[in-house]
C-alpha cells in the first residue's frame, strides 16, 4: 500500500478566470517534515498554502490530509492551522485572547485553556505578553504570538506563509533555527512558504521549487543544490556559472561537451542524450578551485588554464572572474585560507580545475 | 504655533464656525432663554425673567401633567430605539453587502442610499402617504393580486415604516465605513482557528465593526426622537411624539417658554443618555483600531 502522507495534493490545479495561478501539482509531505514551498514572488506558493487551508478551493484535482480528501471540508472543520503572511492577530483582543481562541472554539475548558495558553507564550519567550494587545508587540513579537496562536492548538499540519518576511535580517536568522528547533520538538508537520532559498536550504527536510505555478523540483536541500533539474532551480538557489555547450556524446550519466571553441569537458548528466544537441553546462562558483599556473589540480580534477580578469575580495573569500578563453568566463570564489600575499591578481595565468561531478548538463 | 498658522487654521475653520454658529449655537441659546422667560397671549415671549414654563412641566397638576409629558418622552425615545433597532437589522446586511462589491461598483451602491436625499424630505413623507393611503399604491397592488386591502395610513406601522425609510442612510454610512475598513484576513484566520461562520460573526466582525454601529445608532436615534414630520403626516397624529407636543406649544397653544421648556429637558435627558452611552463604548474600544 502507499504511503499515507500528512498533506498530499493530486494534480491540483487552481485557475483565477483564464490565468492558471497552479499548474498540475503532484506532491506529498511526510508525517512530521518540514517541508518548503520555494520560489519567487507570484509563483502561486500562498495560492497553494490556501487551498491546503481550504480558503481556496482546487479548480481540478485533489487534496489529501491524513489520507483523507478534504476539497468539501470548510477551512474550520480541518485539523490544519496557518500562520499568515501578515500575522492576522485579532486587534480587539489580548494576546492570550489571541492564543486563546483556537482552542476556545475547541470548547475546551478555562482551567486547560489558561494552562495552555501560557504553555505556548513560555515557549515563543513571551511569556508576560498575554495582557498586551497586539499593536503593543514589535514586529518580531507579533511573529511569535502568530505562532503561538497557531501551535497552541496542537494542528496535525502547520502552514507557515512567509512568516519571517517581515523581519530584519539578524531576527530572522535567530527565528530560522528557533523554528526549526520548535517543529522538531513538537513533531508537526510543516509546511513553510518563502522566496529565500538560504531560508529554505537551512530549514527543510525537503523543498519543493515552484515557478510560474508549477512545481519544478522536489528534494532535499543538497539534492536540489547539488542535482538542480534544469536551469531555473540552478539560478534560482545559489549562484552558478551557465556556459553555452553542445554535447557532443553522452554516456550513462557521463556527457563530454564541448564549450566555447576549444574546451572539451566531461560533465554529470541526468538524462540520456542520443546524439549532438545544445545545452547548458552549470557549475557552481564555490566547486572551481585555482591554482599557479601548470599545476596539476587536485585529485580526479580536470584542469584547464585561465586568466584572472577580475579579482574582488569580499572578506571570508575572494571572487574572481577567470577567463578560458575569449567568451568563456567563469566566476569563481575562493576561501581565502592564505595570507593575502597569496592571492591571485588580475591578469595572472592560473590553472582552474574542478571534478566533473560538478559540472552538469542541462537541457533546456 | 506661529501666527501664520494661526491665521491660517483661523481661515480653514472659519467658515465651519460661522455655520455652527449661526445654525445651531444662536437657536440654541434662543430656546434655552425662551424657557425662562414669560410667555406672551399672542405668541412670542415677554422679555420678564420666569421659572413658569418649568413649574408647570413639573407640576403634578399642571395643564400638561408630568406625567403626560414622561409618557411622550418614553413613547419618543421607545420610537426612536426601535427605529434604530430595524435600520440595524437592515443595514448591516446592506452596509455588508456594499463593502464586499468591487471597489469601482461601490461607489454606484452609495449613491443610490443617498439619493433620496436629493427630494426635501417633506415631499418624500407625502410620497410614502400615497404609498400608504387605504386607497393608495400599495393596497391597489394588493387588490389586483386578489389579496385584502390593509389599513396602514395612521397607524403606528406606517409611522414606523417612515421613520425607518428616512433614517436608513444615516444608518448605511457608518456602518460601510466601519465594514469596509475591516481586515477580511482575520475572518479568516478566525476560521483557520475552527470559528464556524456564527462564531466568527460574534467574535471577529461584530466586535470589531461596533464603532460603525455605535455611531450608526447615534444618528438614527436622536434625530427620530424628535421626529415631527413623520408621525403628523404618516401617524396622523394619533401617534404623538415629542415633535407633536413641541409643535403644539409653539403653535396652537402659543405657549413659546413652555414649549422651550420642554425641548431643553428633553435635550438634557439625551445628553446624558448620549453621554454615558459613547463612554461605555469608548471604554471597549481601547484595543487600539
Ligand atoms: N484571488 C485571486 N484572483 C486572481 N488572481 C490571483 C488571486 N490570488 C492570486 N492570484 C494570482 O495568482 C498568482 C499566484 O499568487 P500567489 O499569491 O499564490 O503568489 P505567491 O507565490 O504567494 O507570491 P508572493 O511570494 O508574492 O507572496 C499571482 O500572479 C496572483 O496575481
Ligand atoms: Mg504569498
Amino acid at each position: 500500500m502507499a504511503e499515507i502522507y500528512d498533506v498530499e495534493l493530486r494534480n491540483v490545479t487552481k485557475k483565477f478566470g483564464d490565468f492558471t495561478a497552479v499548474k498540475d501539482i503532484s506532491l506529498g509531505v511526510h508525517k512530521g517534515e518540514f517541508f518548503s514551498l520555494l520560489g519567487p514572488s507570484g509563483c502561486g506558493k500562498t495560492t497553494n498554502l490556501r487551498m491546503i487551508a481550504g480558503f481556496e478551493a482546487p479548480t481540478s484535482g485533489e487534496i489529501f490530509l491524513d489520507g483523507q480528501p478534504v476539497s468539501q471540508l470548510p477551512p474550520f472543520k480541518r485539523n490544519v492551522n496557518t500562520v499568515f503572511q501578515n500575522y492576522a492577530l485579532f486587534p480587539h483582543l489580548t494576546v492570550a485572547e489571541n492564543v486563546a481562541f483556537g482552542l476556545e472554539m475547541k470548547g475546551l475548558g478555562k482551567d486547560e485553556i489558561r494552562k495552555r495558553v501560557a504553555d505556548a507564550l513560555e515557549m515563543v519567550r513571551l511569556p508576560d505578553s498575554g495582557a498586551k494587545k497586539p499593536h503593543q508587540l514589535s514586529g518580531g513579537q507579533r511573529q511569535r504570538i502568530a505562532l503561538a496562536r497557531a501551535i497552541v492548538n496542537r494542528p496535525q499540519v502547520l502552514l507557515l506563509d512567509e512568516p519571517l518576511g517581515a523581519l530584519d535580517l539578524k531576527l530572522r536568522k535567530a527565528m530560522q533555527l528557533e523554528l526549526k528547533e520548535l517543529q522538531r520538538q513538537l513533531g508537526i508537520t510543516f509546511v513553510f512558504v518563502t522566496h529565500d532559498q538560504e531560508e529554505a536550504l537551512v530549514m527543510s527536510d525537503r523543498i519543493g521549487v515552484m515557478n510560474h505555478g508549477e512545481l519544478l523540483q522536489v528534494g532535499t536541500p543538497e539534492e536540489i543544490y547539488d542535482r538542480p533539474a534544469n536551469r531555473f532551480v540552478a539560478d534560482f538557489i545559489g549562484d552558478t556559472n551557465f556556459l553555452p555547450c553542445r554535447v557532443t556524446e553522452c554516456q550513462g550519466e557521463v556527457a563530454w561537451v564541448q564549450v566555447g571553441q576549444g574546451i572539451r569537458v566531461k560533465a554529470a548528466c541526468d538524462q540520456a542524450v542520443s546524439g549532438e544537441r545544445q545545452a547548458t553546462l552549470a557549475i557552481r562558483p564555490e566547486k572551481i578551485h585555482l591554482h599557479p599556473a601548470g599545476s596539476a589540480g587536485g585529485q580526479g580534477e580536470d584542469v584547464f588554464p585561465g586568466r584572472i580578469e577580475e579579482a574582488v575580495f569580499m572578506g571570508t573569500d575572494t571572487r574572481y572572474v577567470v577567463e578560458l578563453e575569449p567568451g568563456v568566463q567563469l566566476v569563481v570564489r575562493y576561501q581565502n585560507v592564505n595570507a593575502a600575499t597569496e592571492r591571485f591578481r588580475e591578469g595572472e595565468t592560473v590553472a582552474v580545475s574542478w571534478r566533473p561531478i560538478s559540472a552538469r548538463v542541462l537541457l533546456s | 504655533m506661529t501666527a501664520r498658522r494661526k491665521s491660517l487654521l483661523a481661515i480653514l475653520l472659519g467658515p465651519g464656525a460661522f455655520w455652527i454658529g449661526l445654525f445651531f449655537l444662536i437657536p440654541l441659546i434662543l430656546v434655552v432663554v425662551y424657557s425662562f422667560l414669560e410667555r406672551r397671549s399672542g405668541g412670542g415671549v415677554l422679555w420678564h425673567f420666569s421659572l413658569d414654563a418649568y413649574i408647570k412641566l413639573f407640576s403634578p397638576t399642571g395643564e400638561t401633567l408630568i406625567n403626560d409629558f414622561m409618557m411622550i418622552v418614553l413613547r419618543s425615545l421607545w420610537w426612536a430605539a426601535l427605529t434604530s433597532f430595524v435600520c440595524l437589522i437592515i443595514g448591516y446586511p446592506l452596509a455588508f453587502f456594499i463593502a464586499l462589491q468591487p471597489p469601482s461598483h461601490r461607489t454606484a451602491y452609495l449613491f443610490f442610499v443617498l439619493i433620496p436625499f436629493w427630494t426635501n424630505f417633506l415631499v418624500r413623507t407625502y410620497a410614502w402617504k400615497f404609498i400608504l393611503n387605504n386607497n393608495g399604491l400599495l393596497n391597489n397592488l394588493l387588490q389586483a393580486l386578489g389579496m385584502n386591502r390593509i389599513a396602514l395610513i395612521n397607524t403606528p406601522t406606517a409611522v414606523l415604516i417612515g421613520l425607518v425609510y428616512g433614517s436608513l442612510p444615516f444608518m448605511v454610512l457608518p456602518l460601510y465605513a466601519s465594514i469596509e475598513k475591516l481586515d477580511f484576513d482575520l475572518v479568516e484566520a478566525a476560521q483557520d482557528l475552527g470559528a464556524n461562520y456564527v462564531r466568527v460573526f460574534s467574535r471577529v466582525i461584530l466586535p470589531l465593526t461596533m464603532p460603525g454601529i455605535v455611531a450608526g445608532i447615534v444618528l438614527v436615534f436622536i434625530p427620530v426622537s424628535g421626529q415631527y414630520i413623520v408621525p403628523t403626516i404618516l401617524g396622523g397624529g394619533k401617534v404623538a411624539m415629542l415633535g407633536n407636543l413641541l409643535a403644539q406649544q409653539f403653535g396652537p397653544a402659543l405657549n413659546w417658554p413652555f414649549g422651550s421648556a420642554i425641548a431643553v429637558v428633553f435635550m438634557a435627558l439625551l445628553m446624558v443618555g448620549v453621554i454615558f452611552y459613547l463612554r461605555g463604548d469608548a471604554r471597549e474600544e481601547e484595543v487600539g483600531l
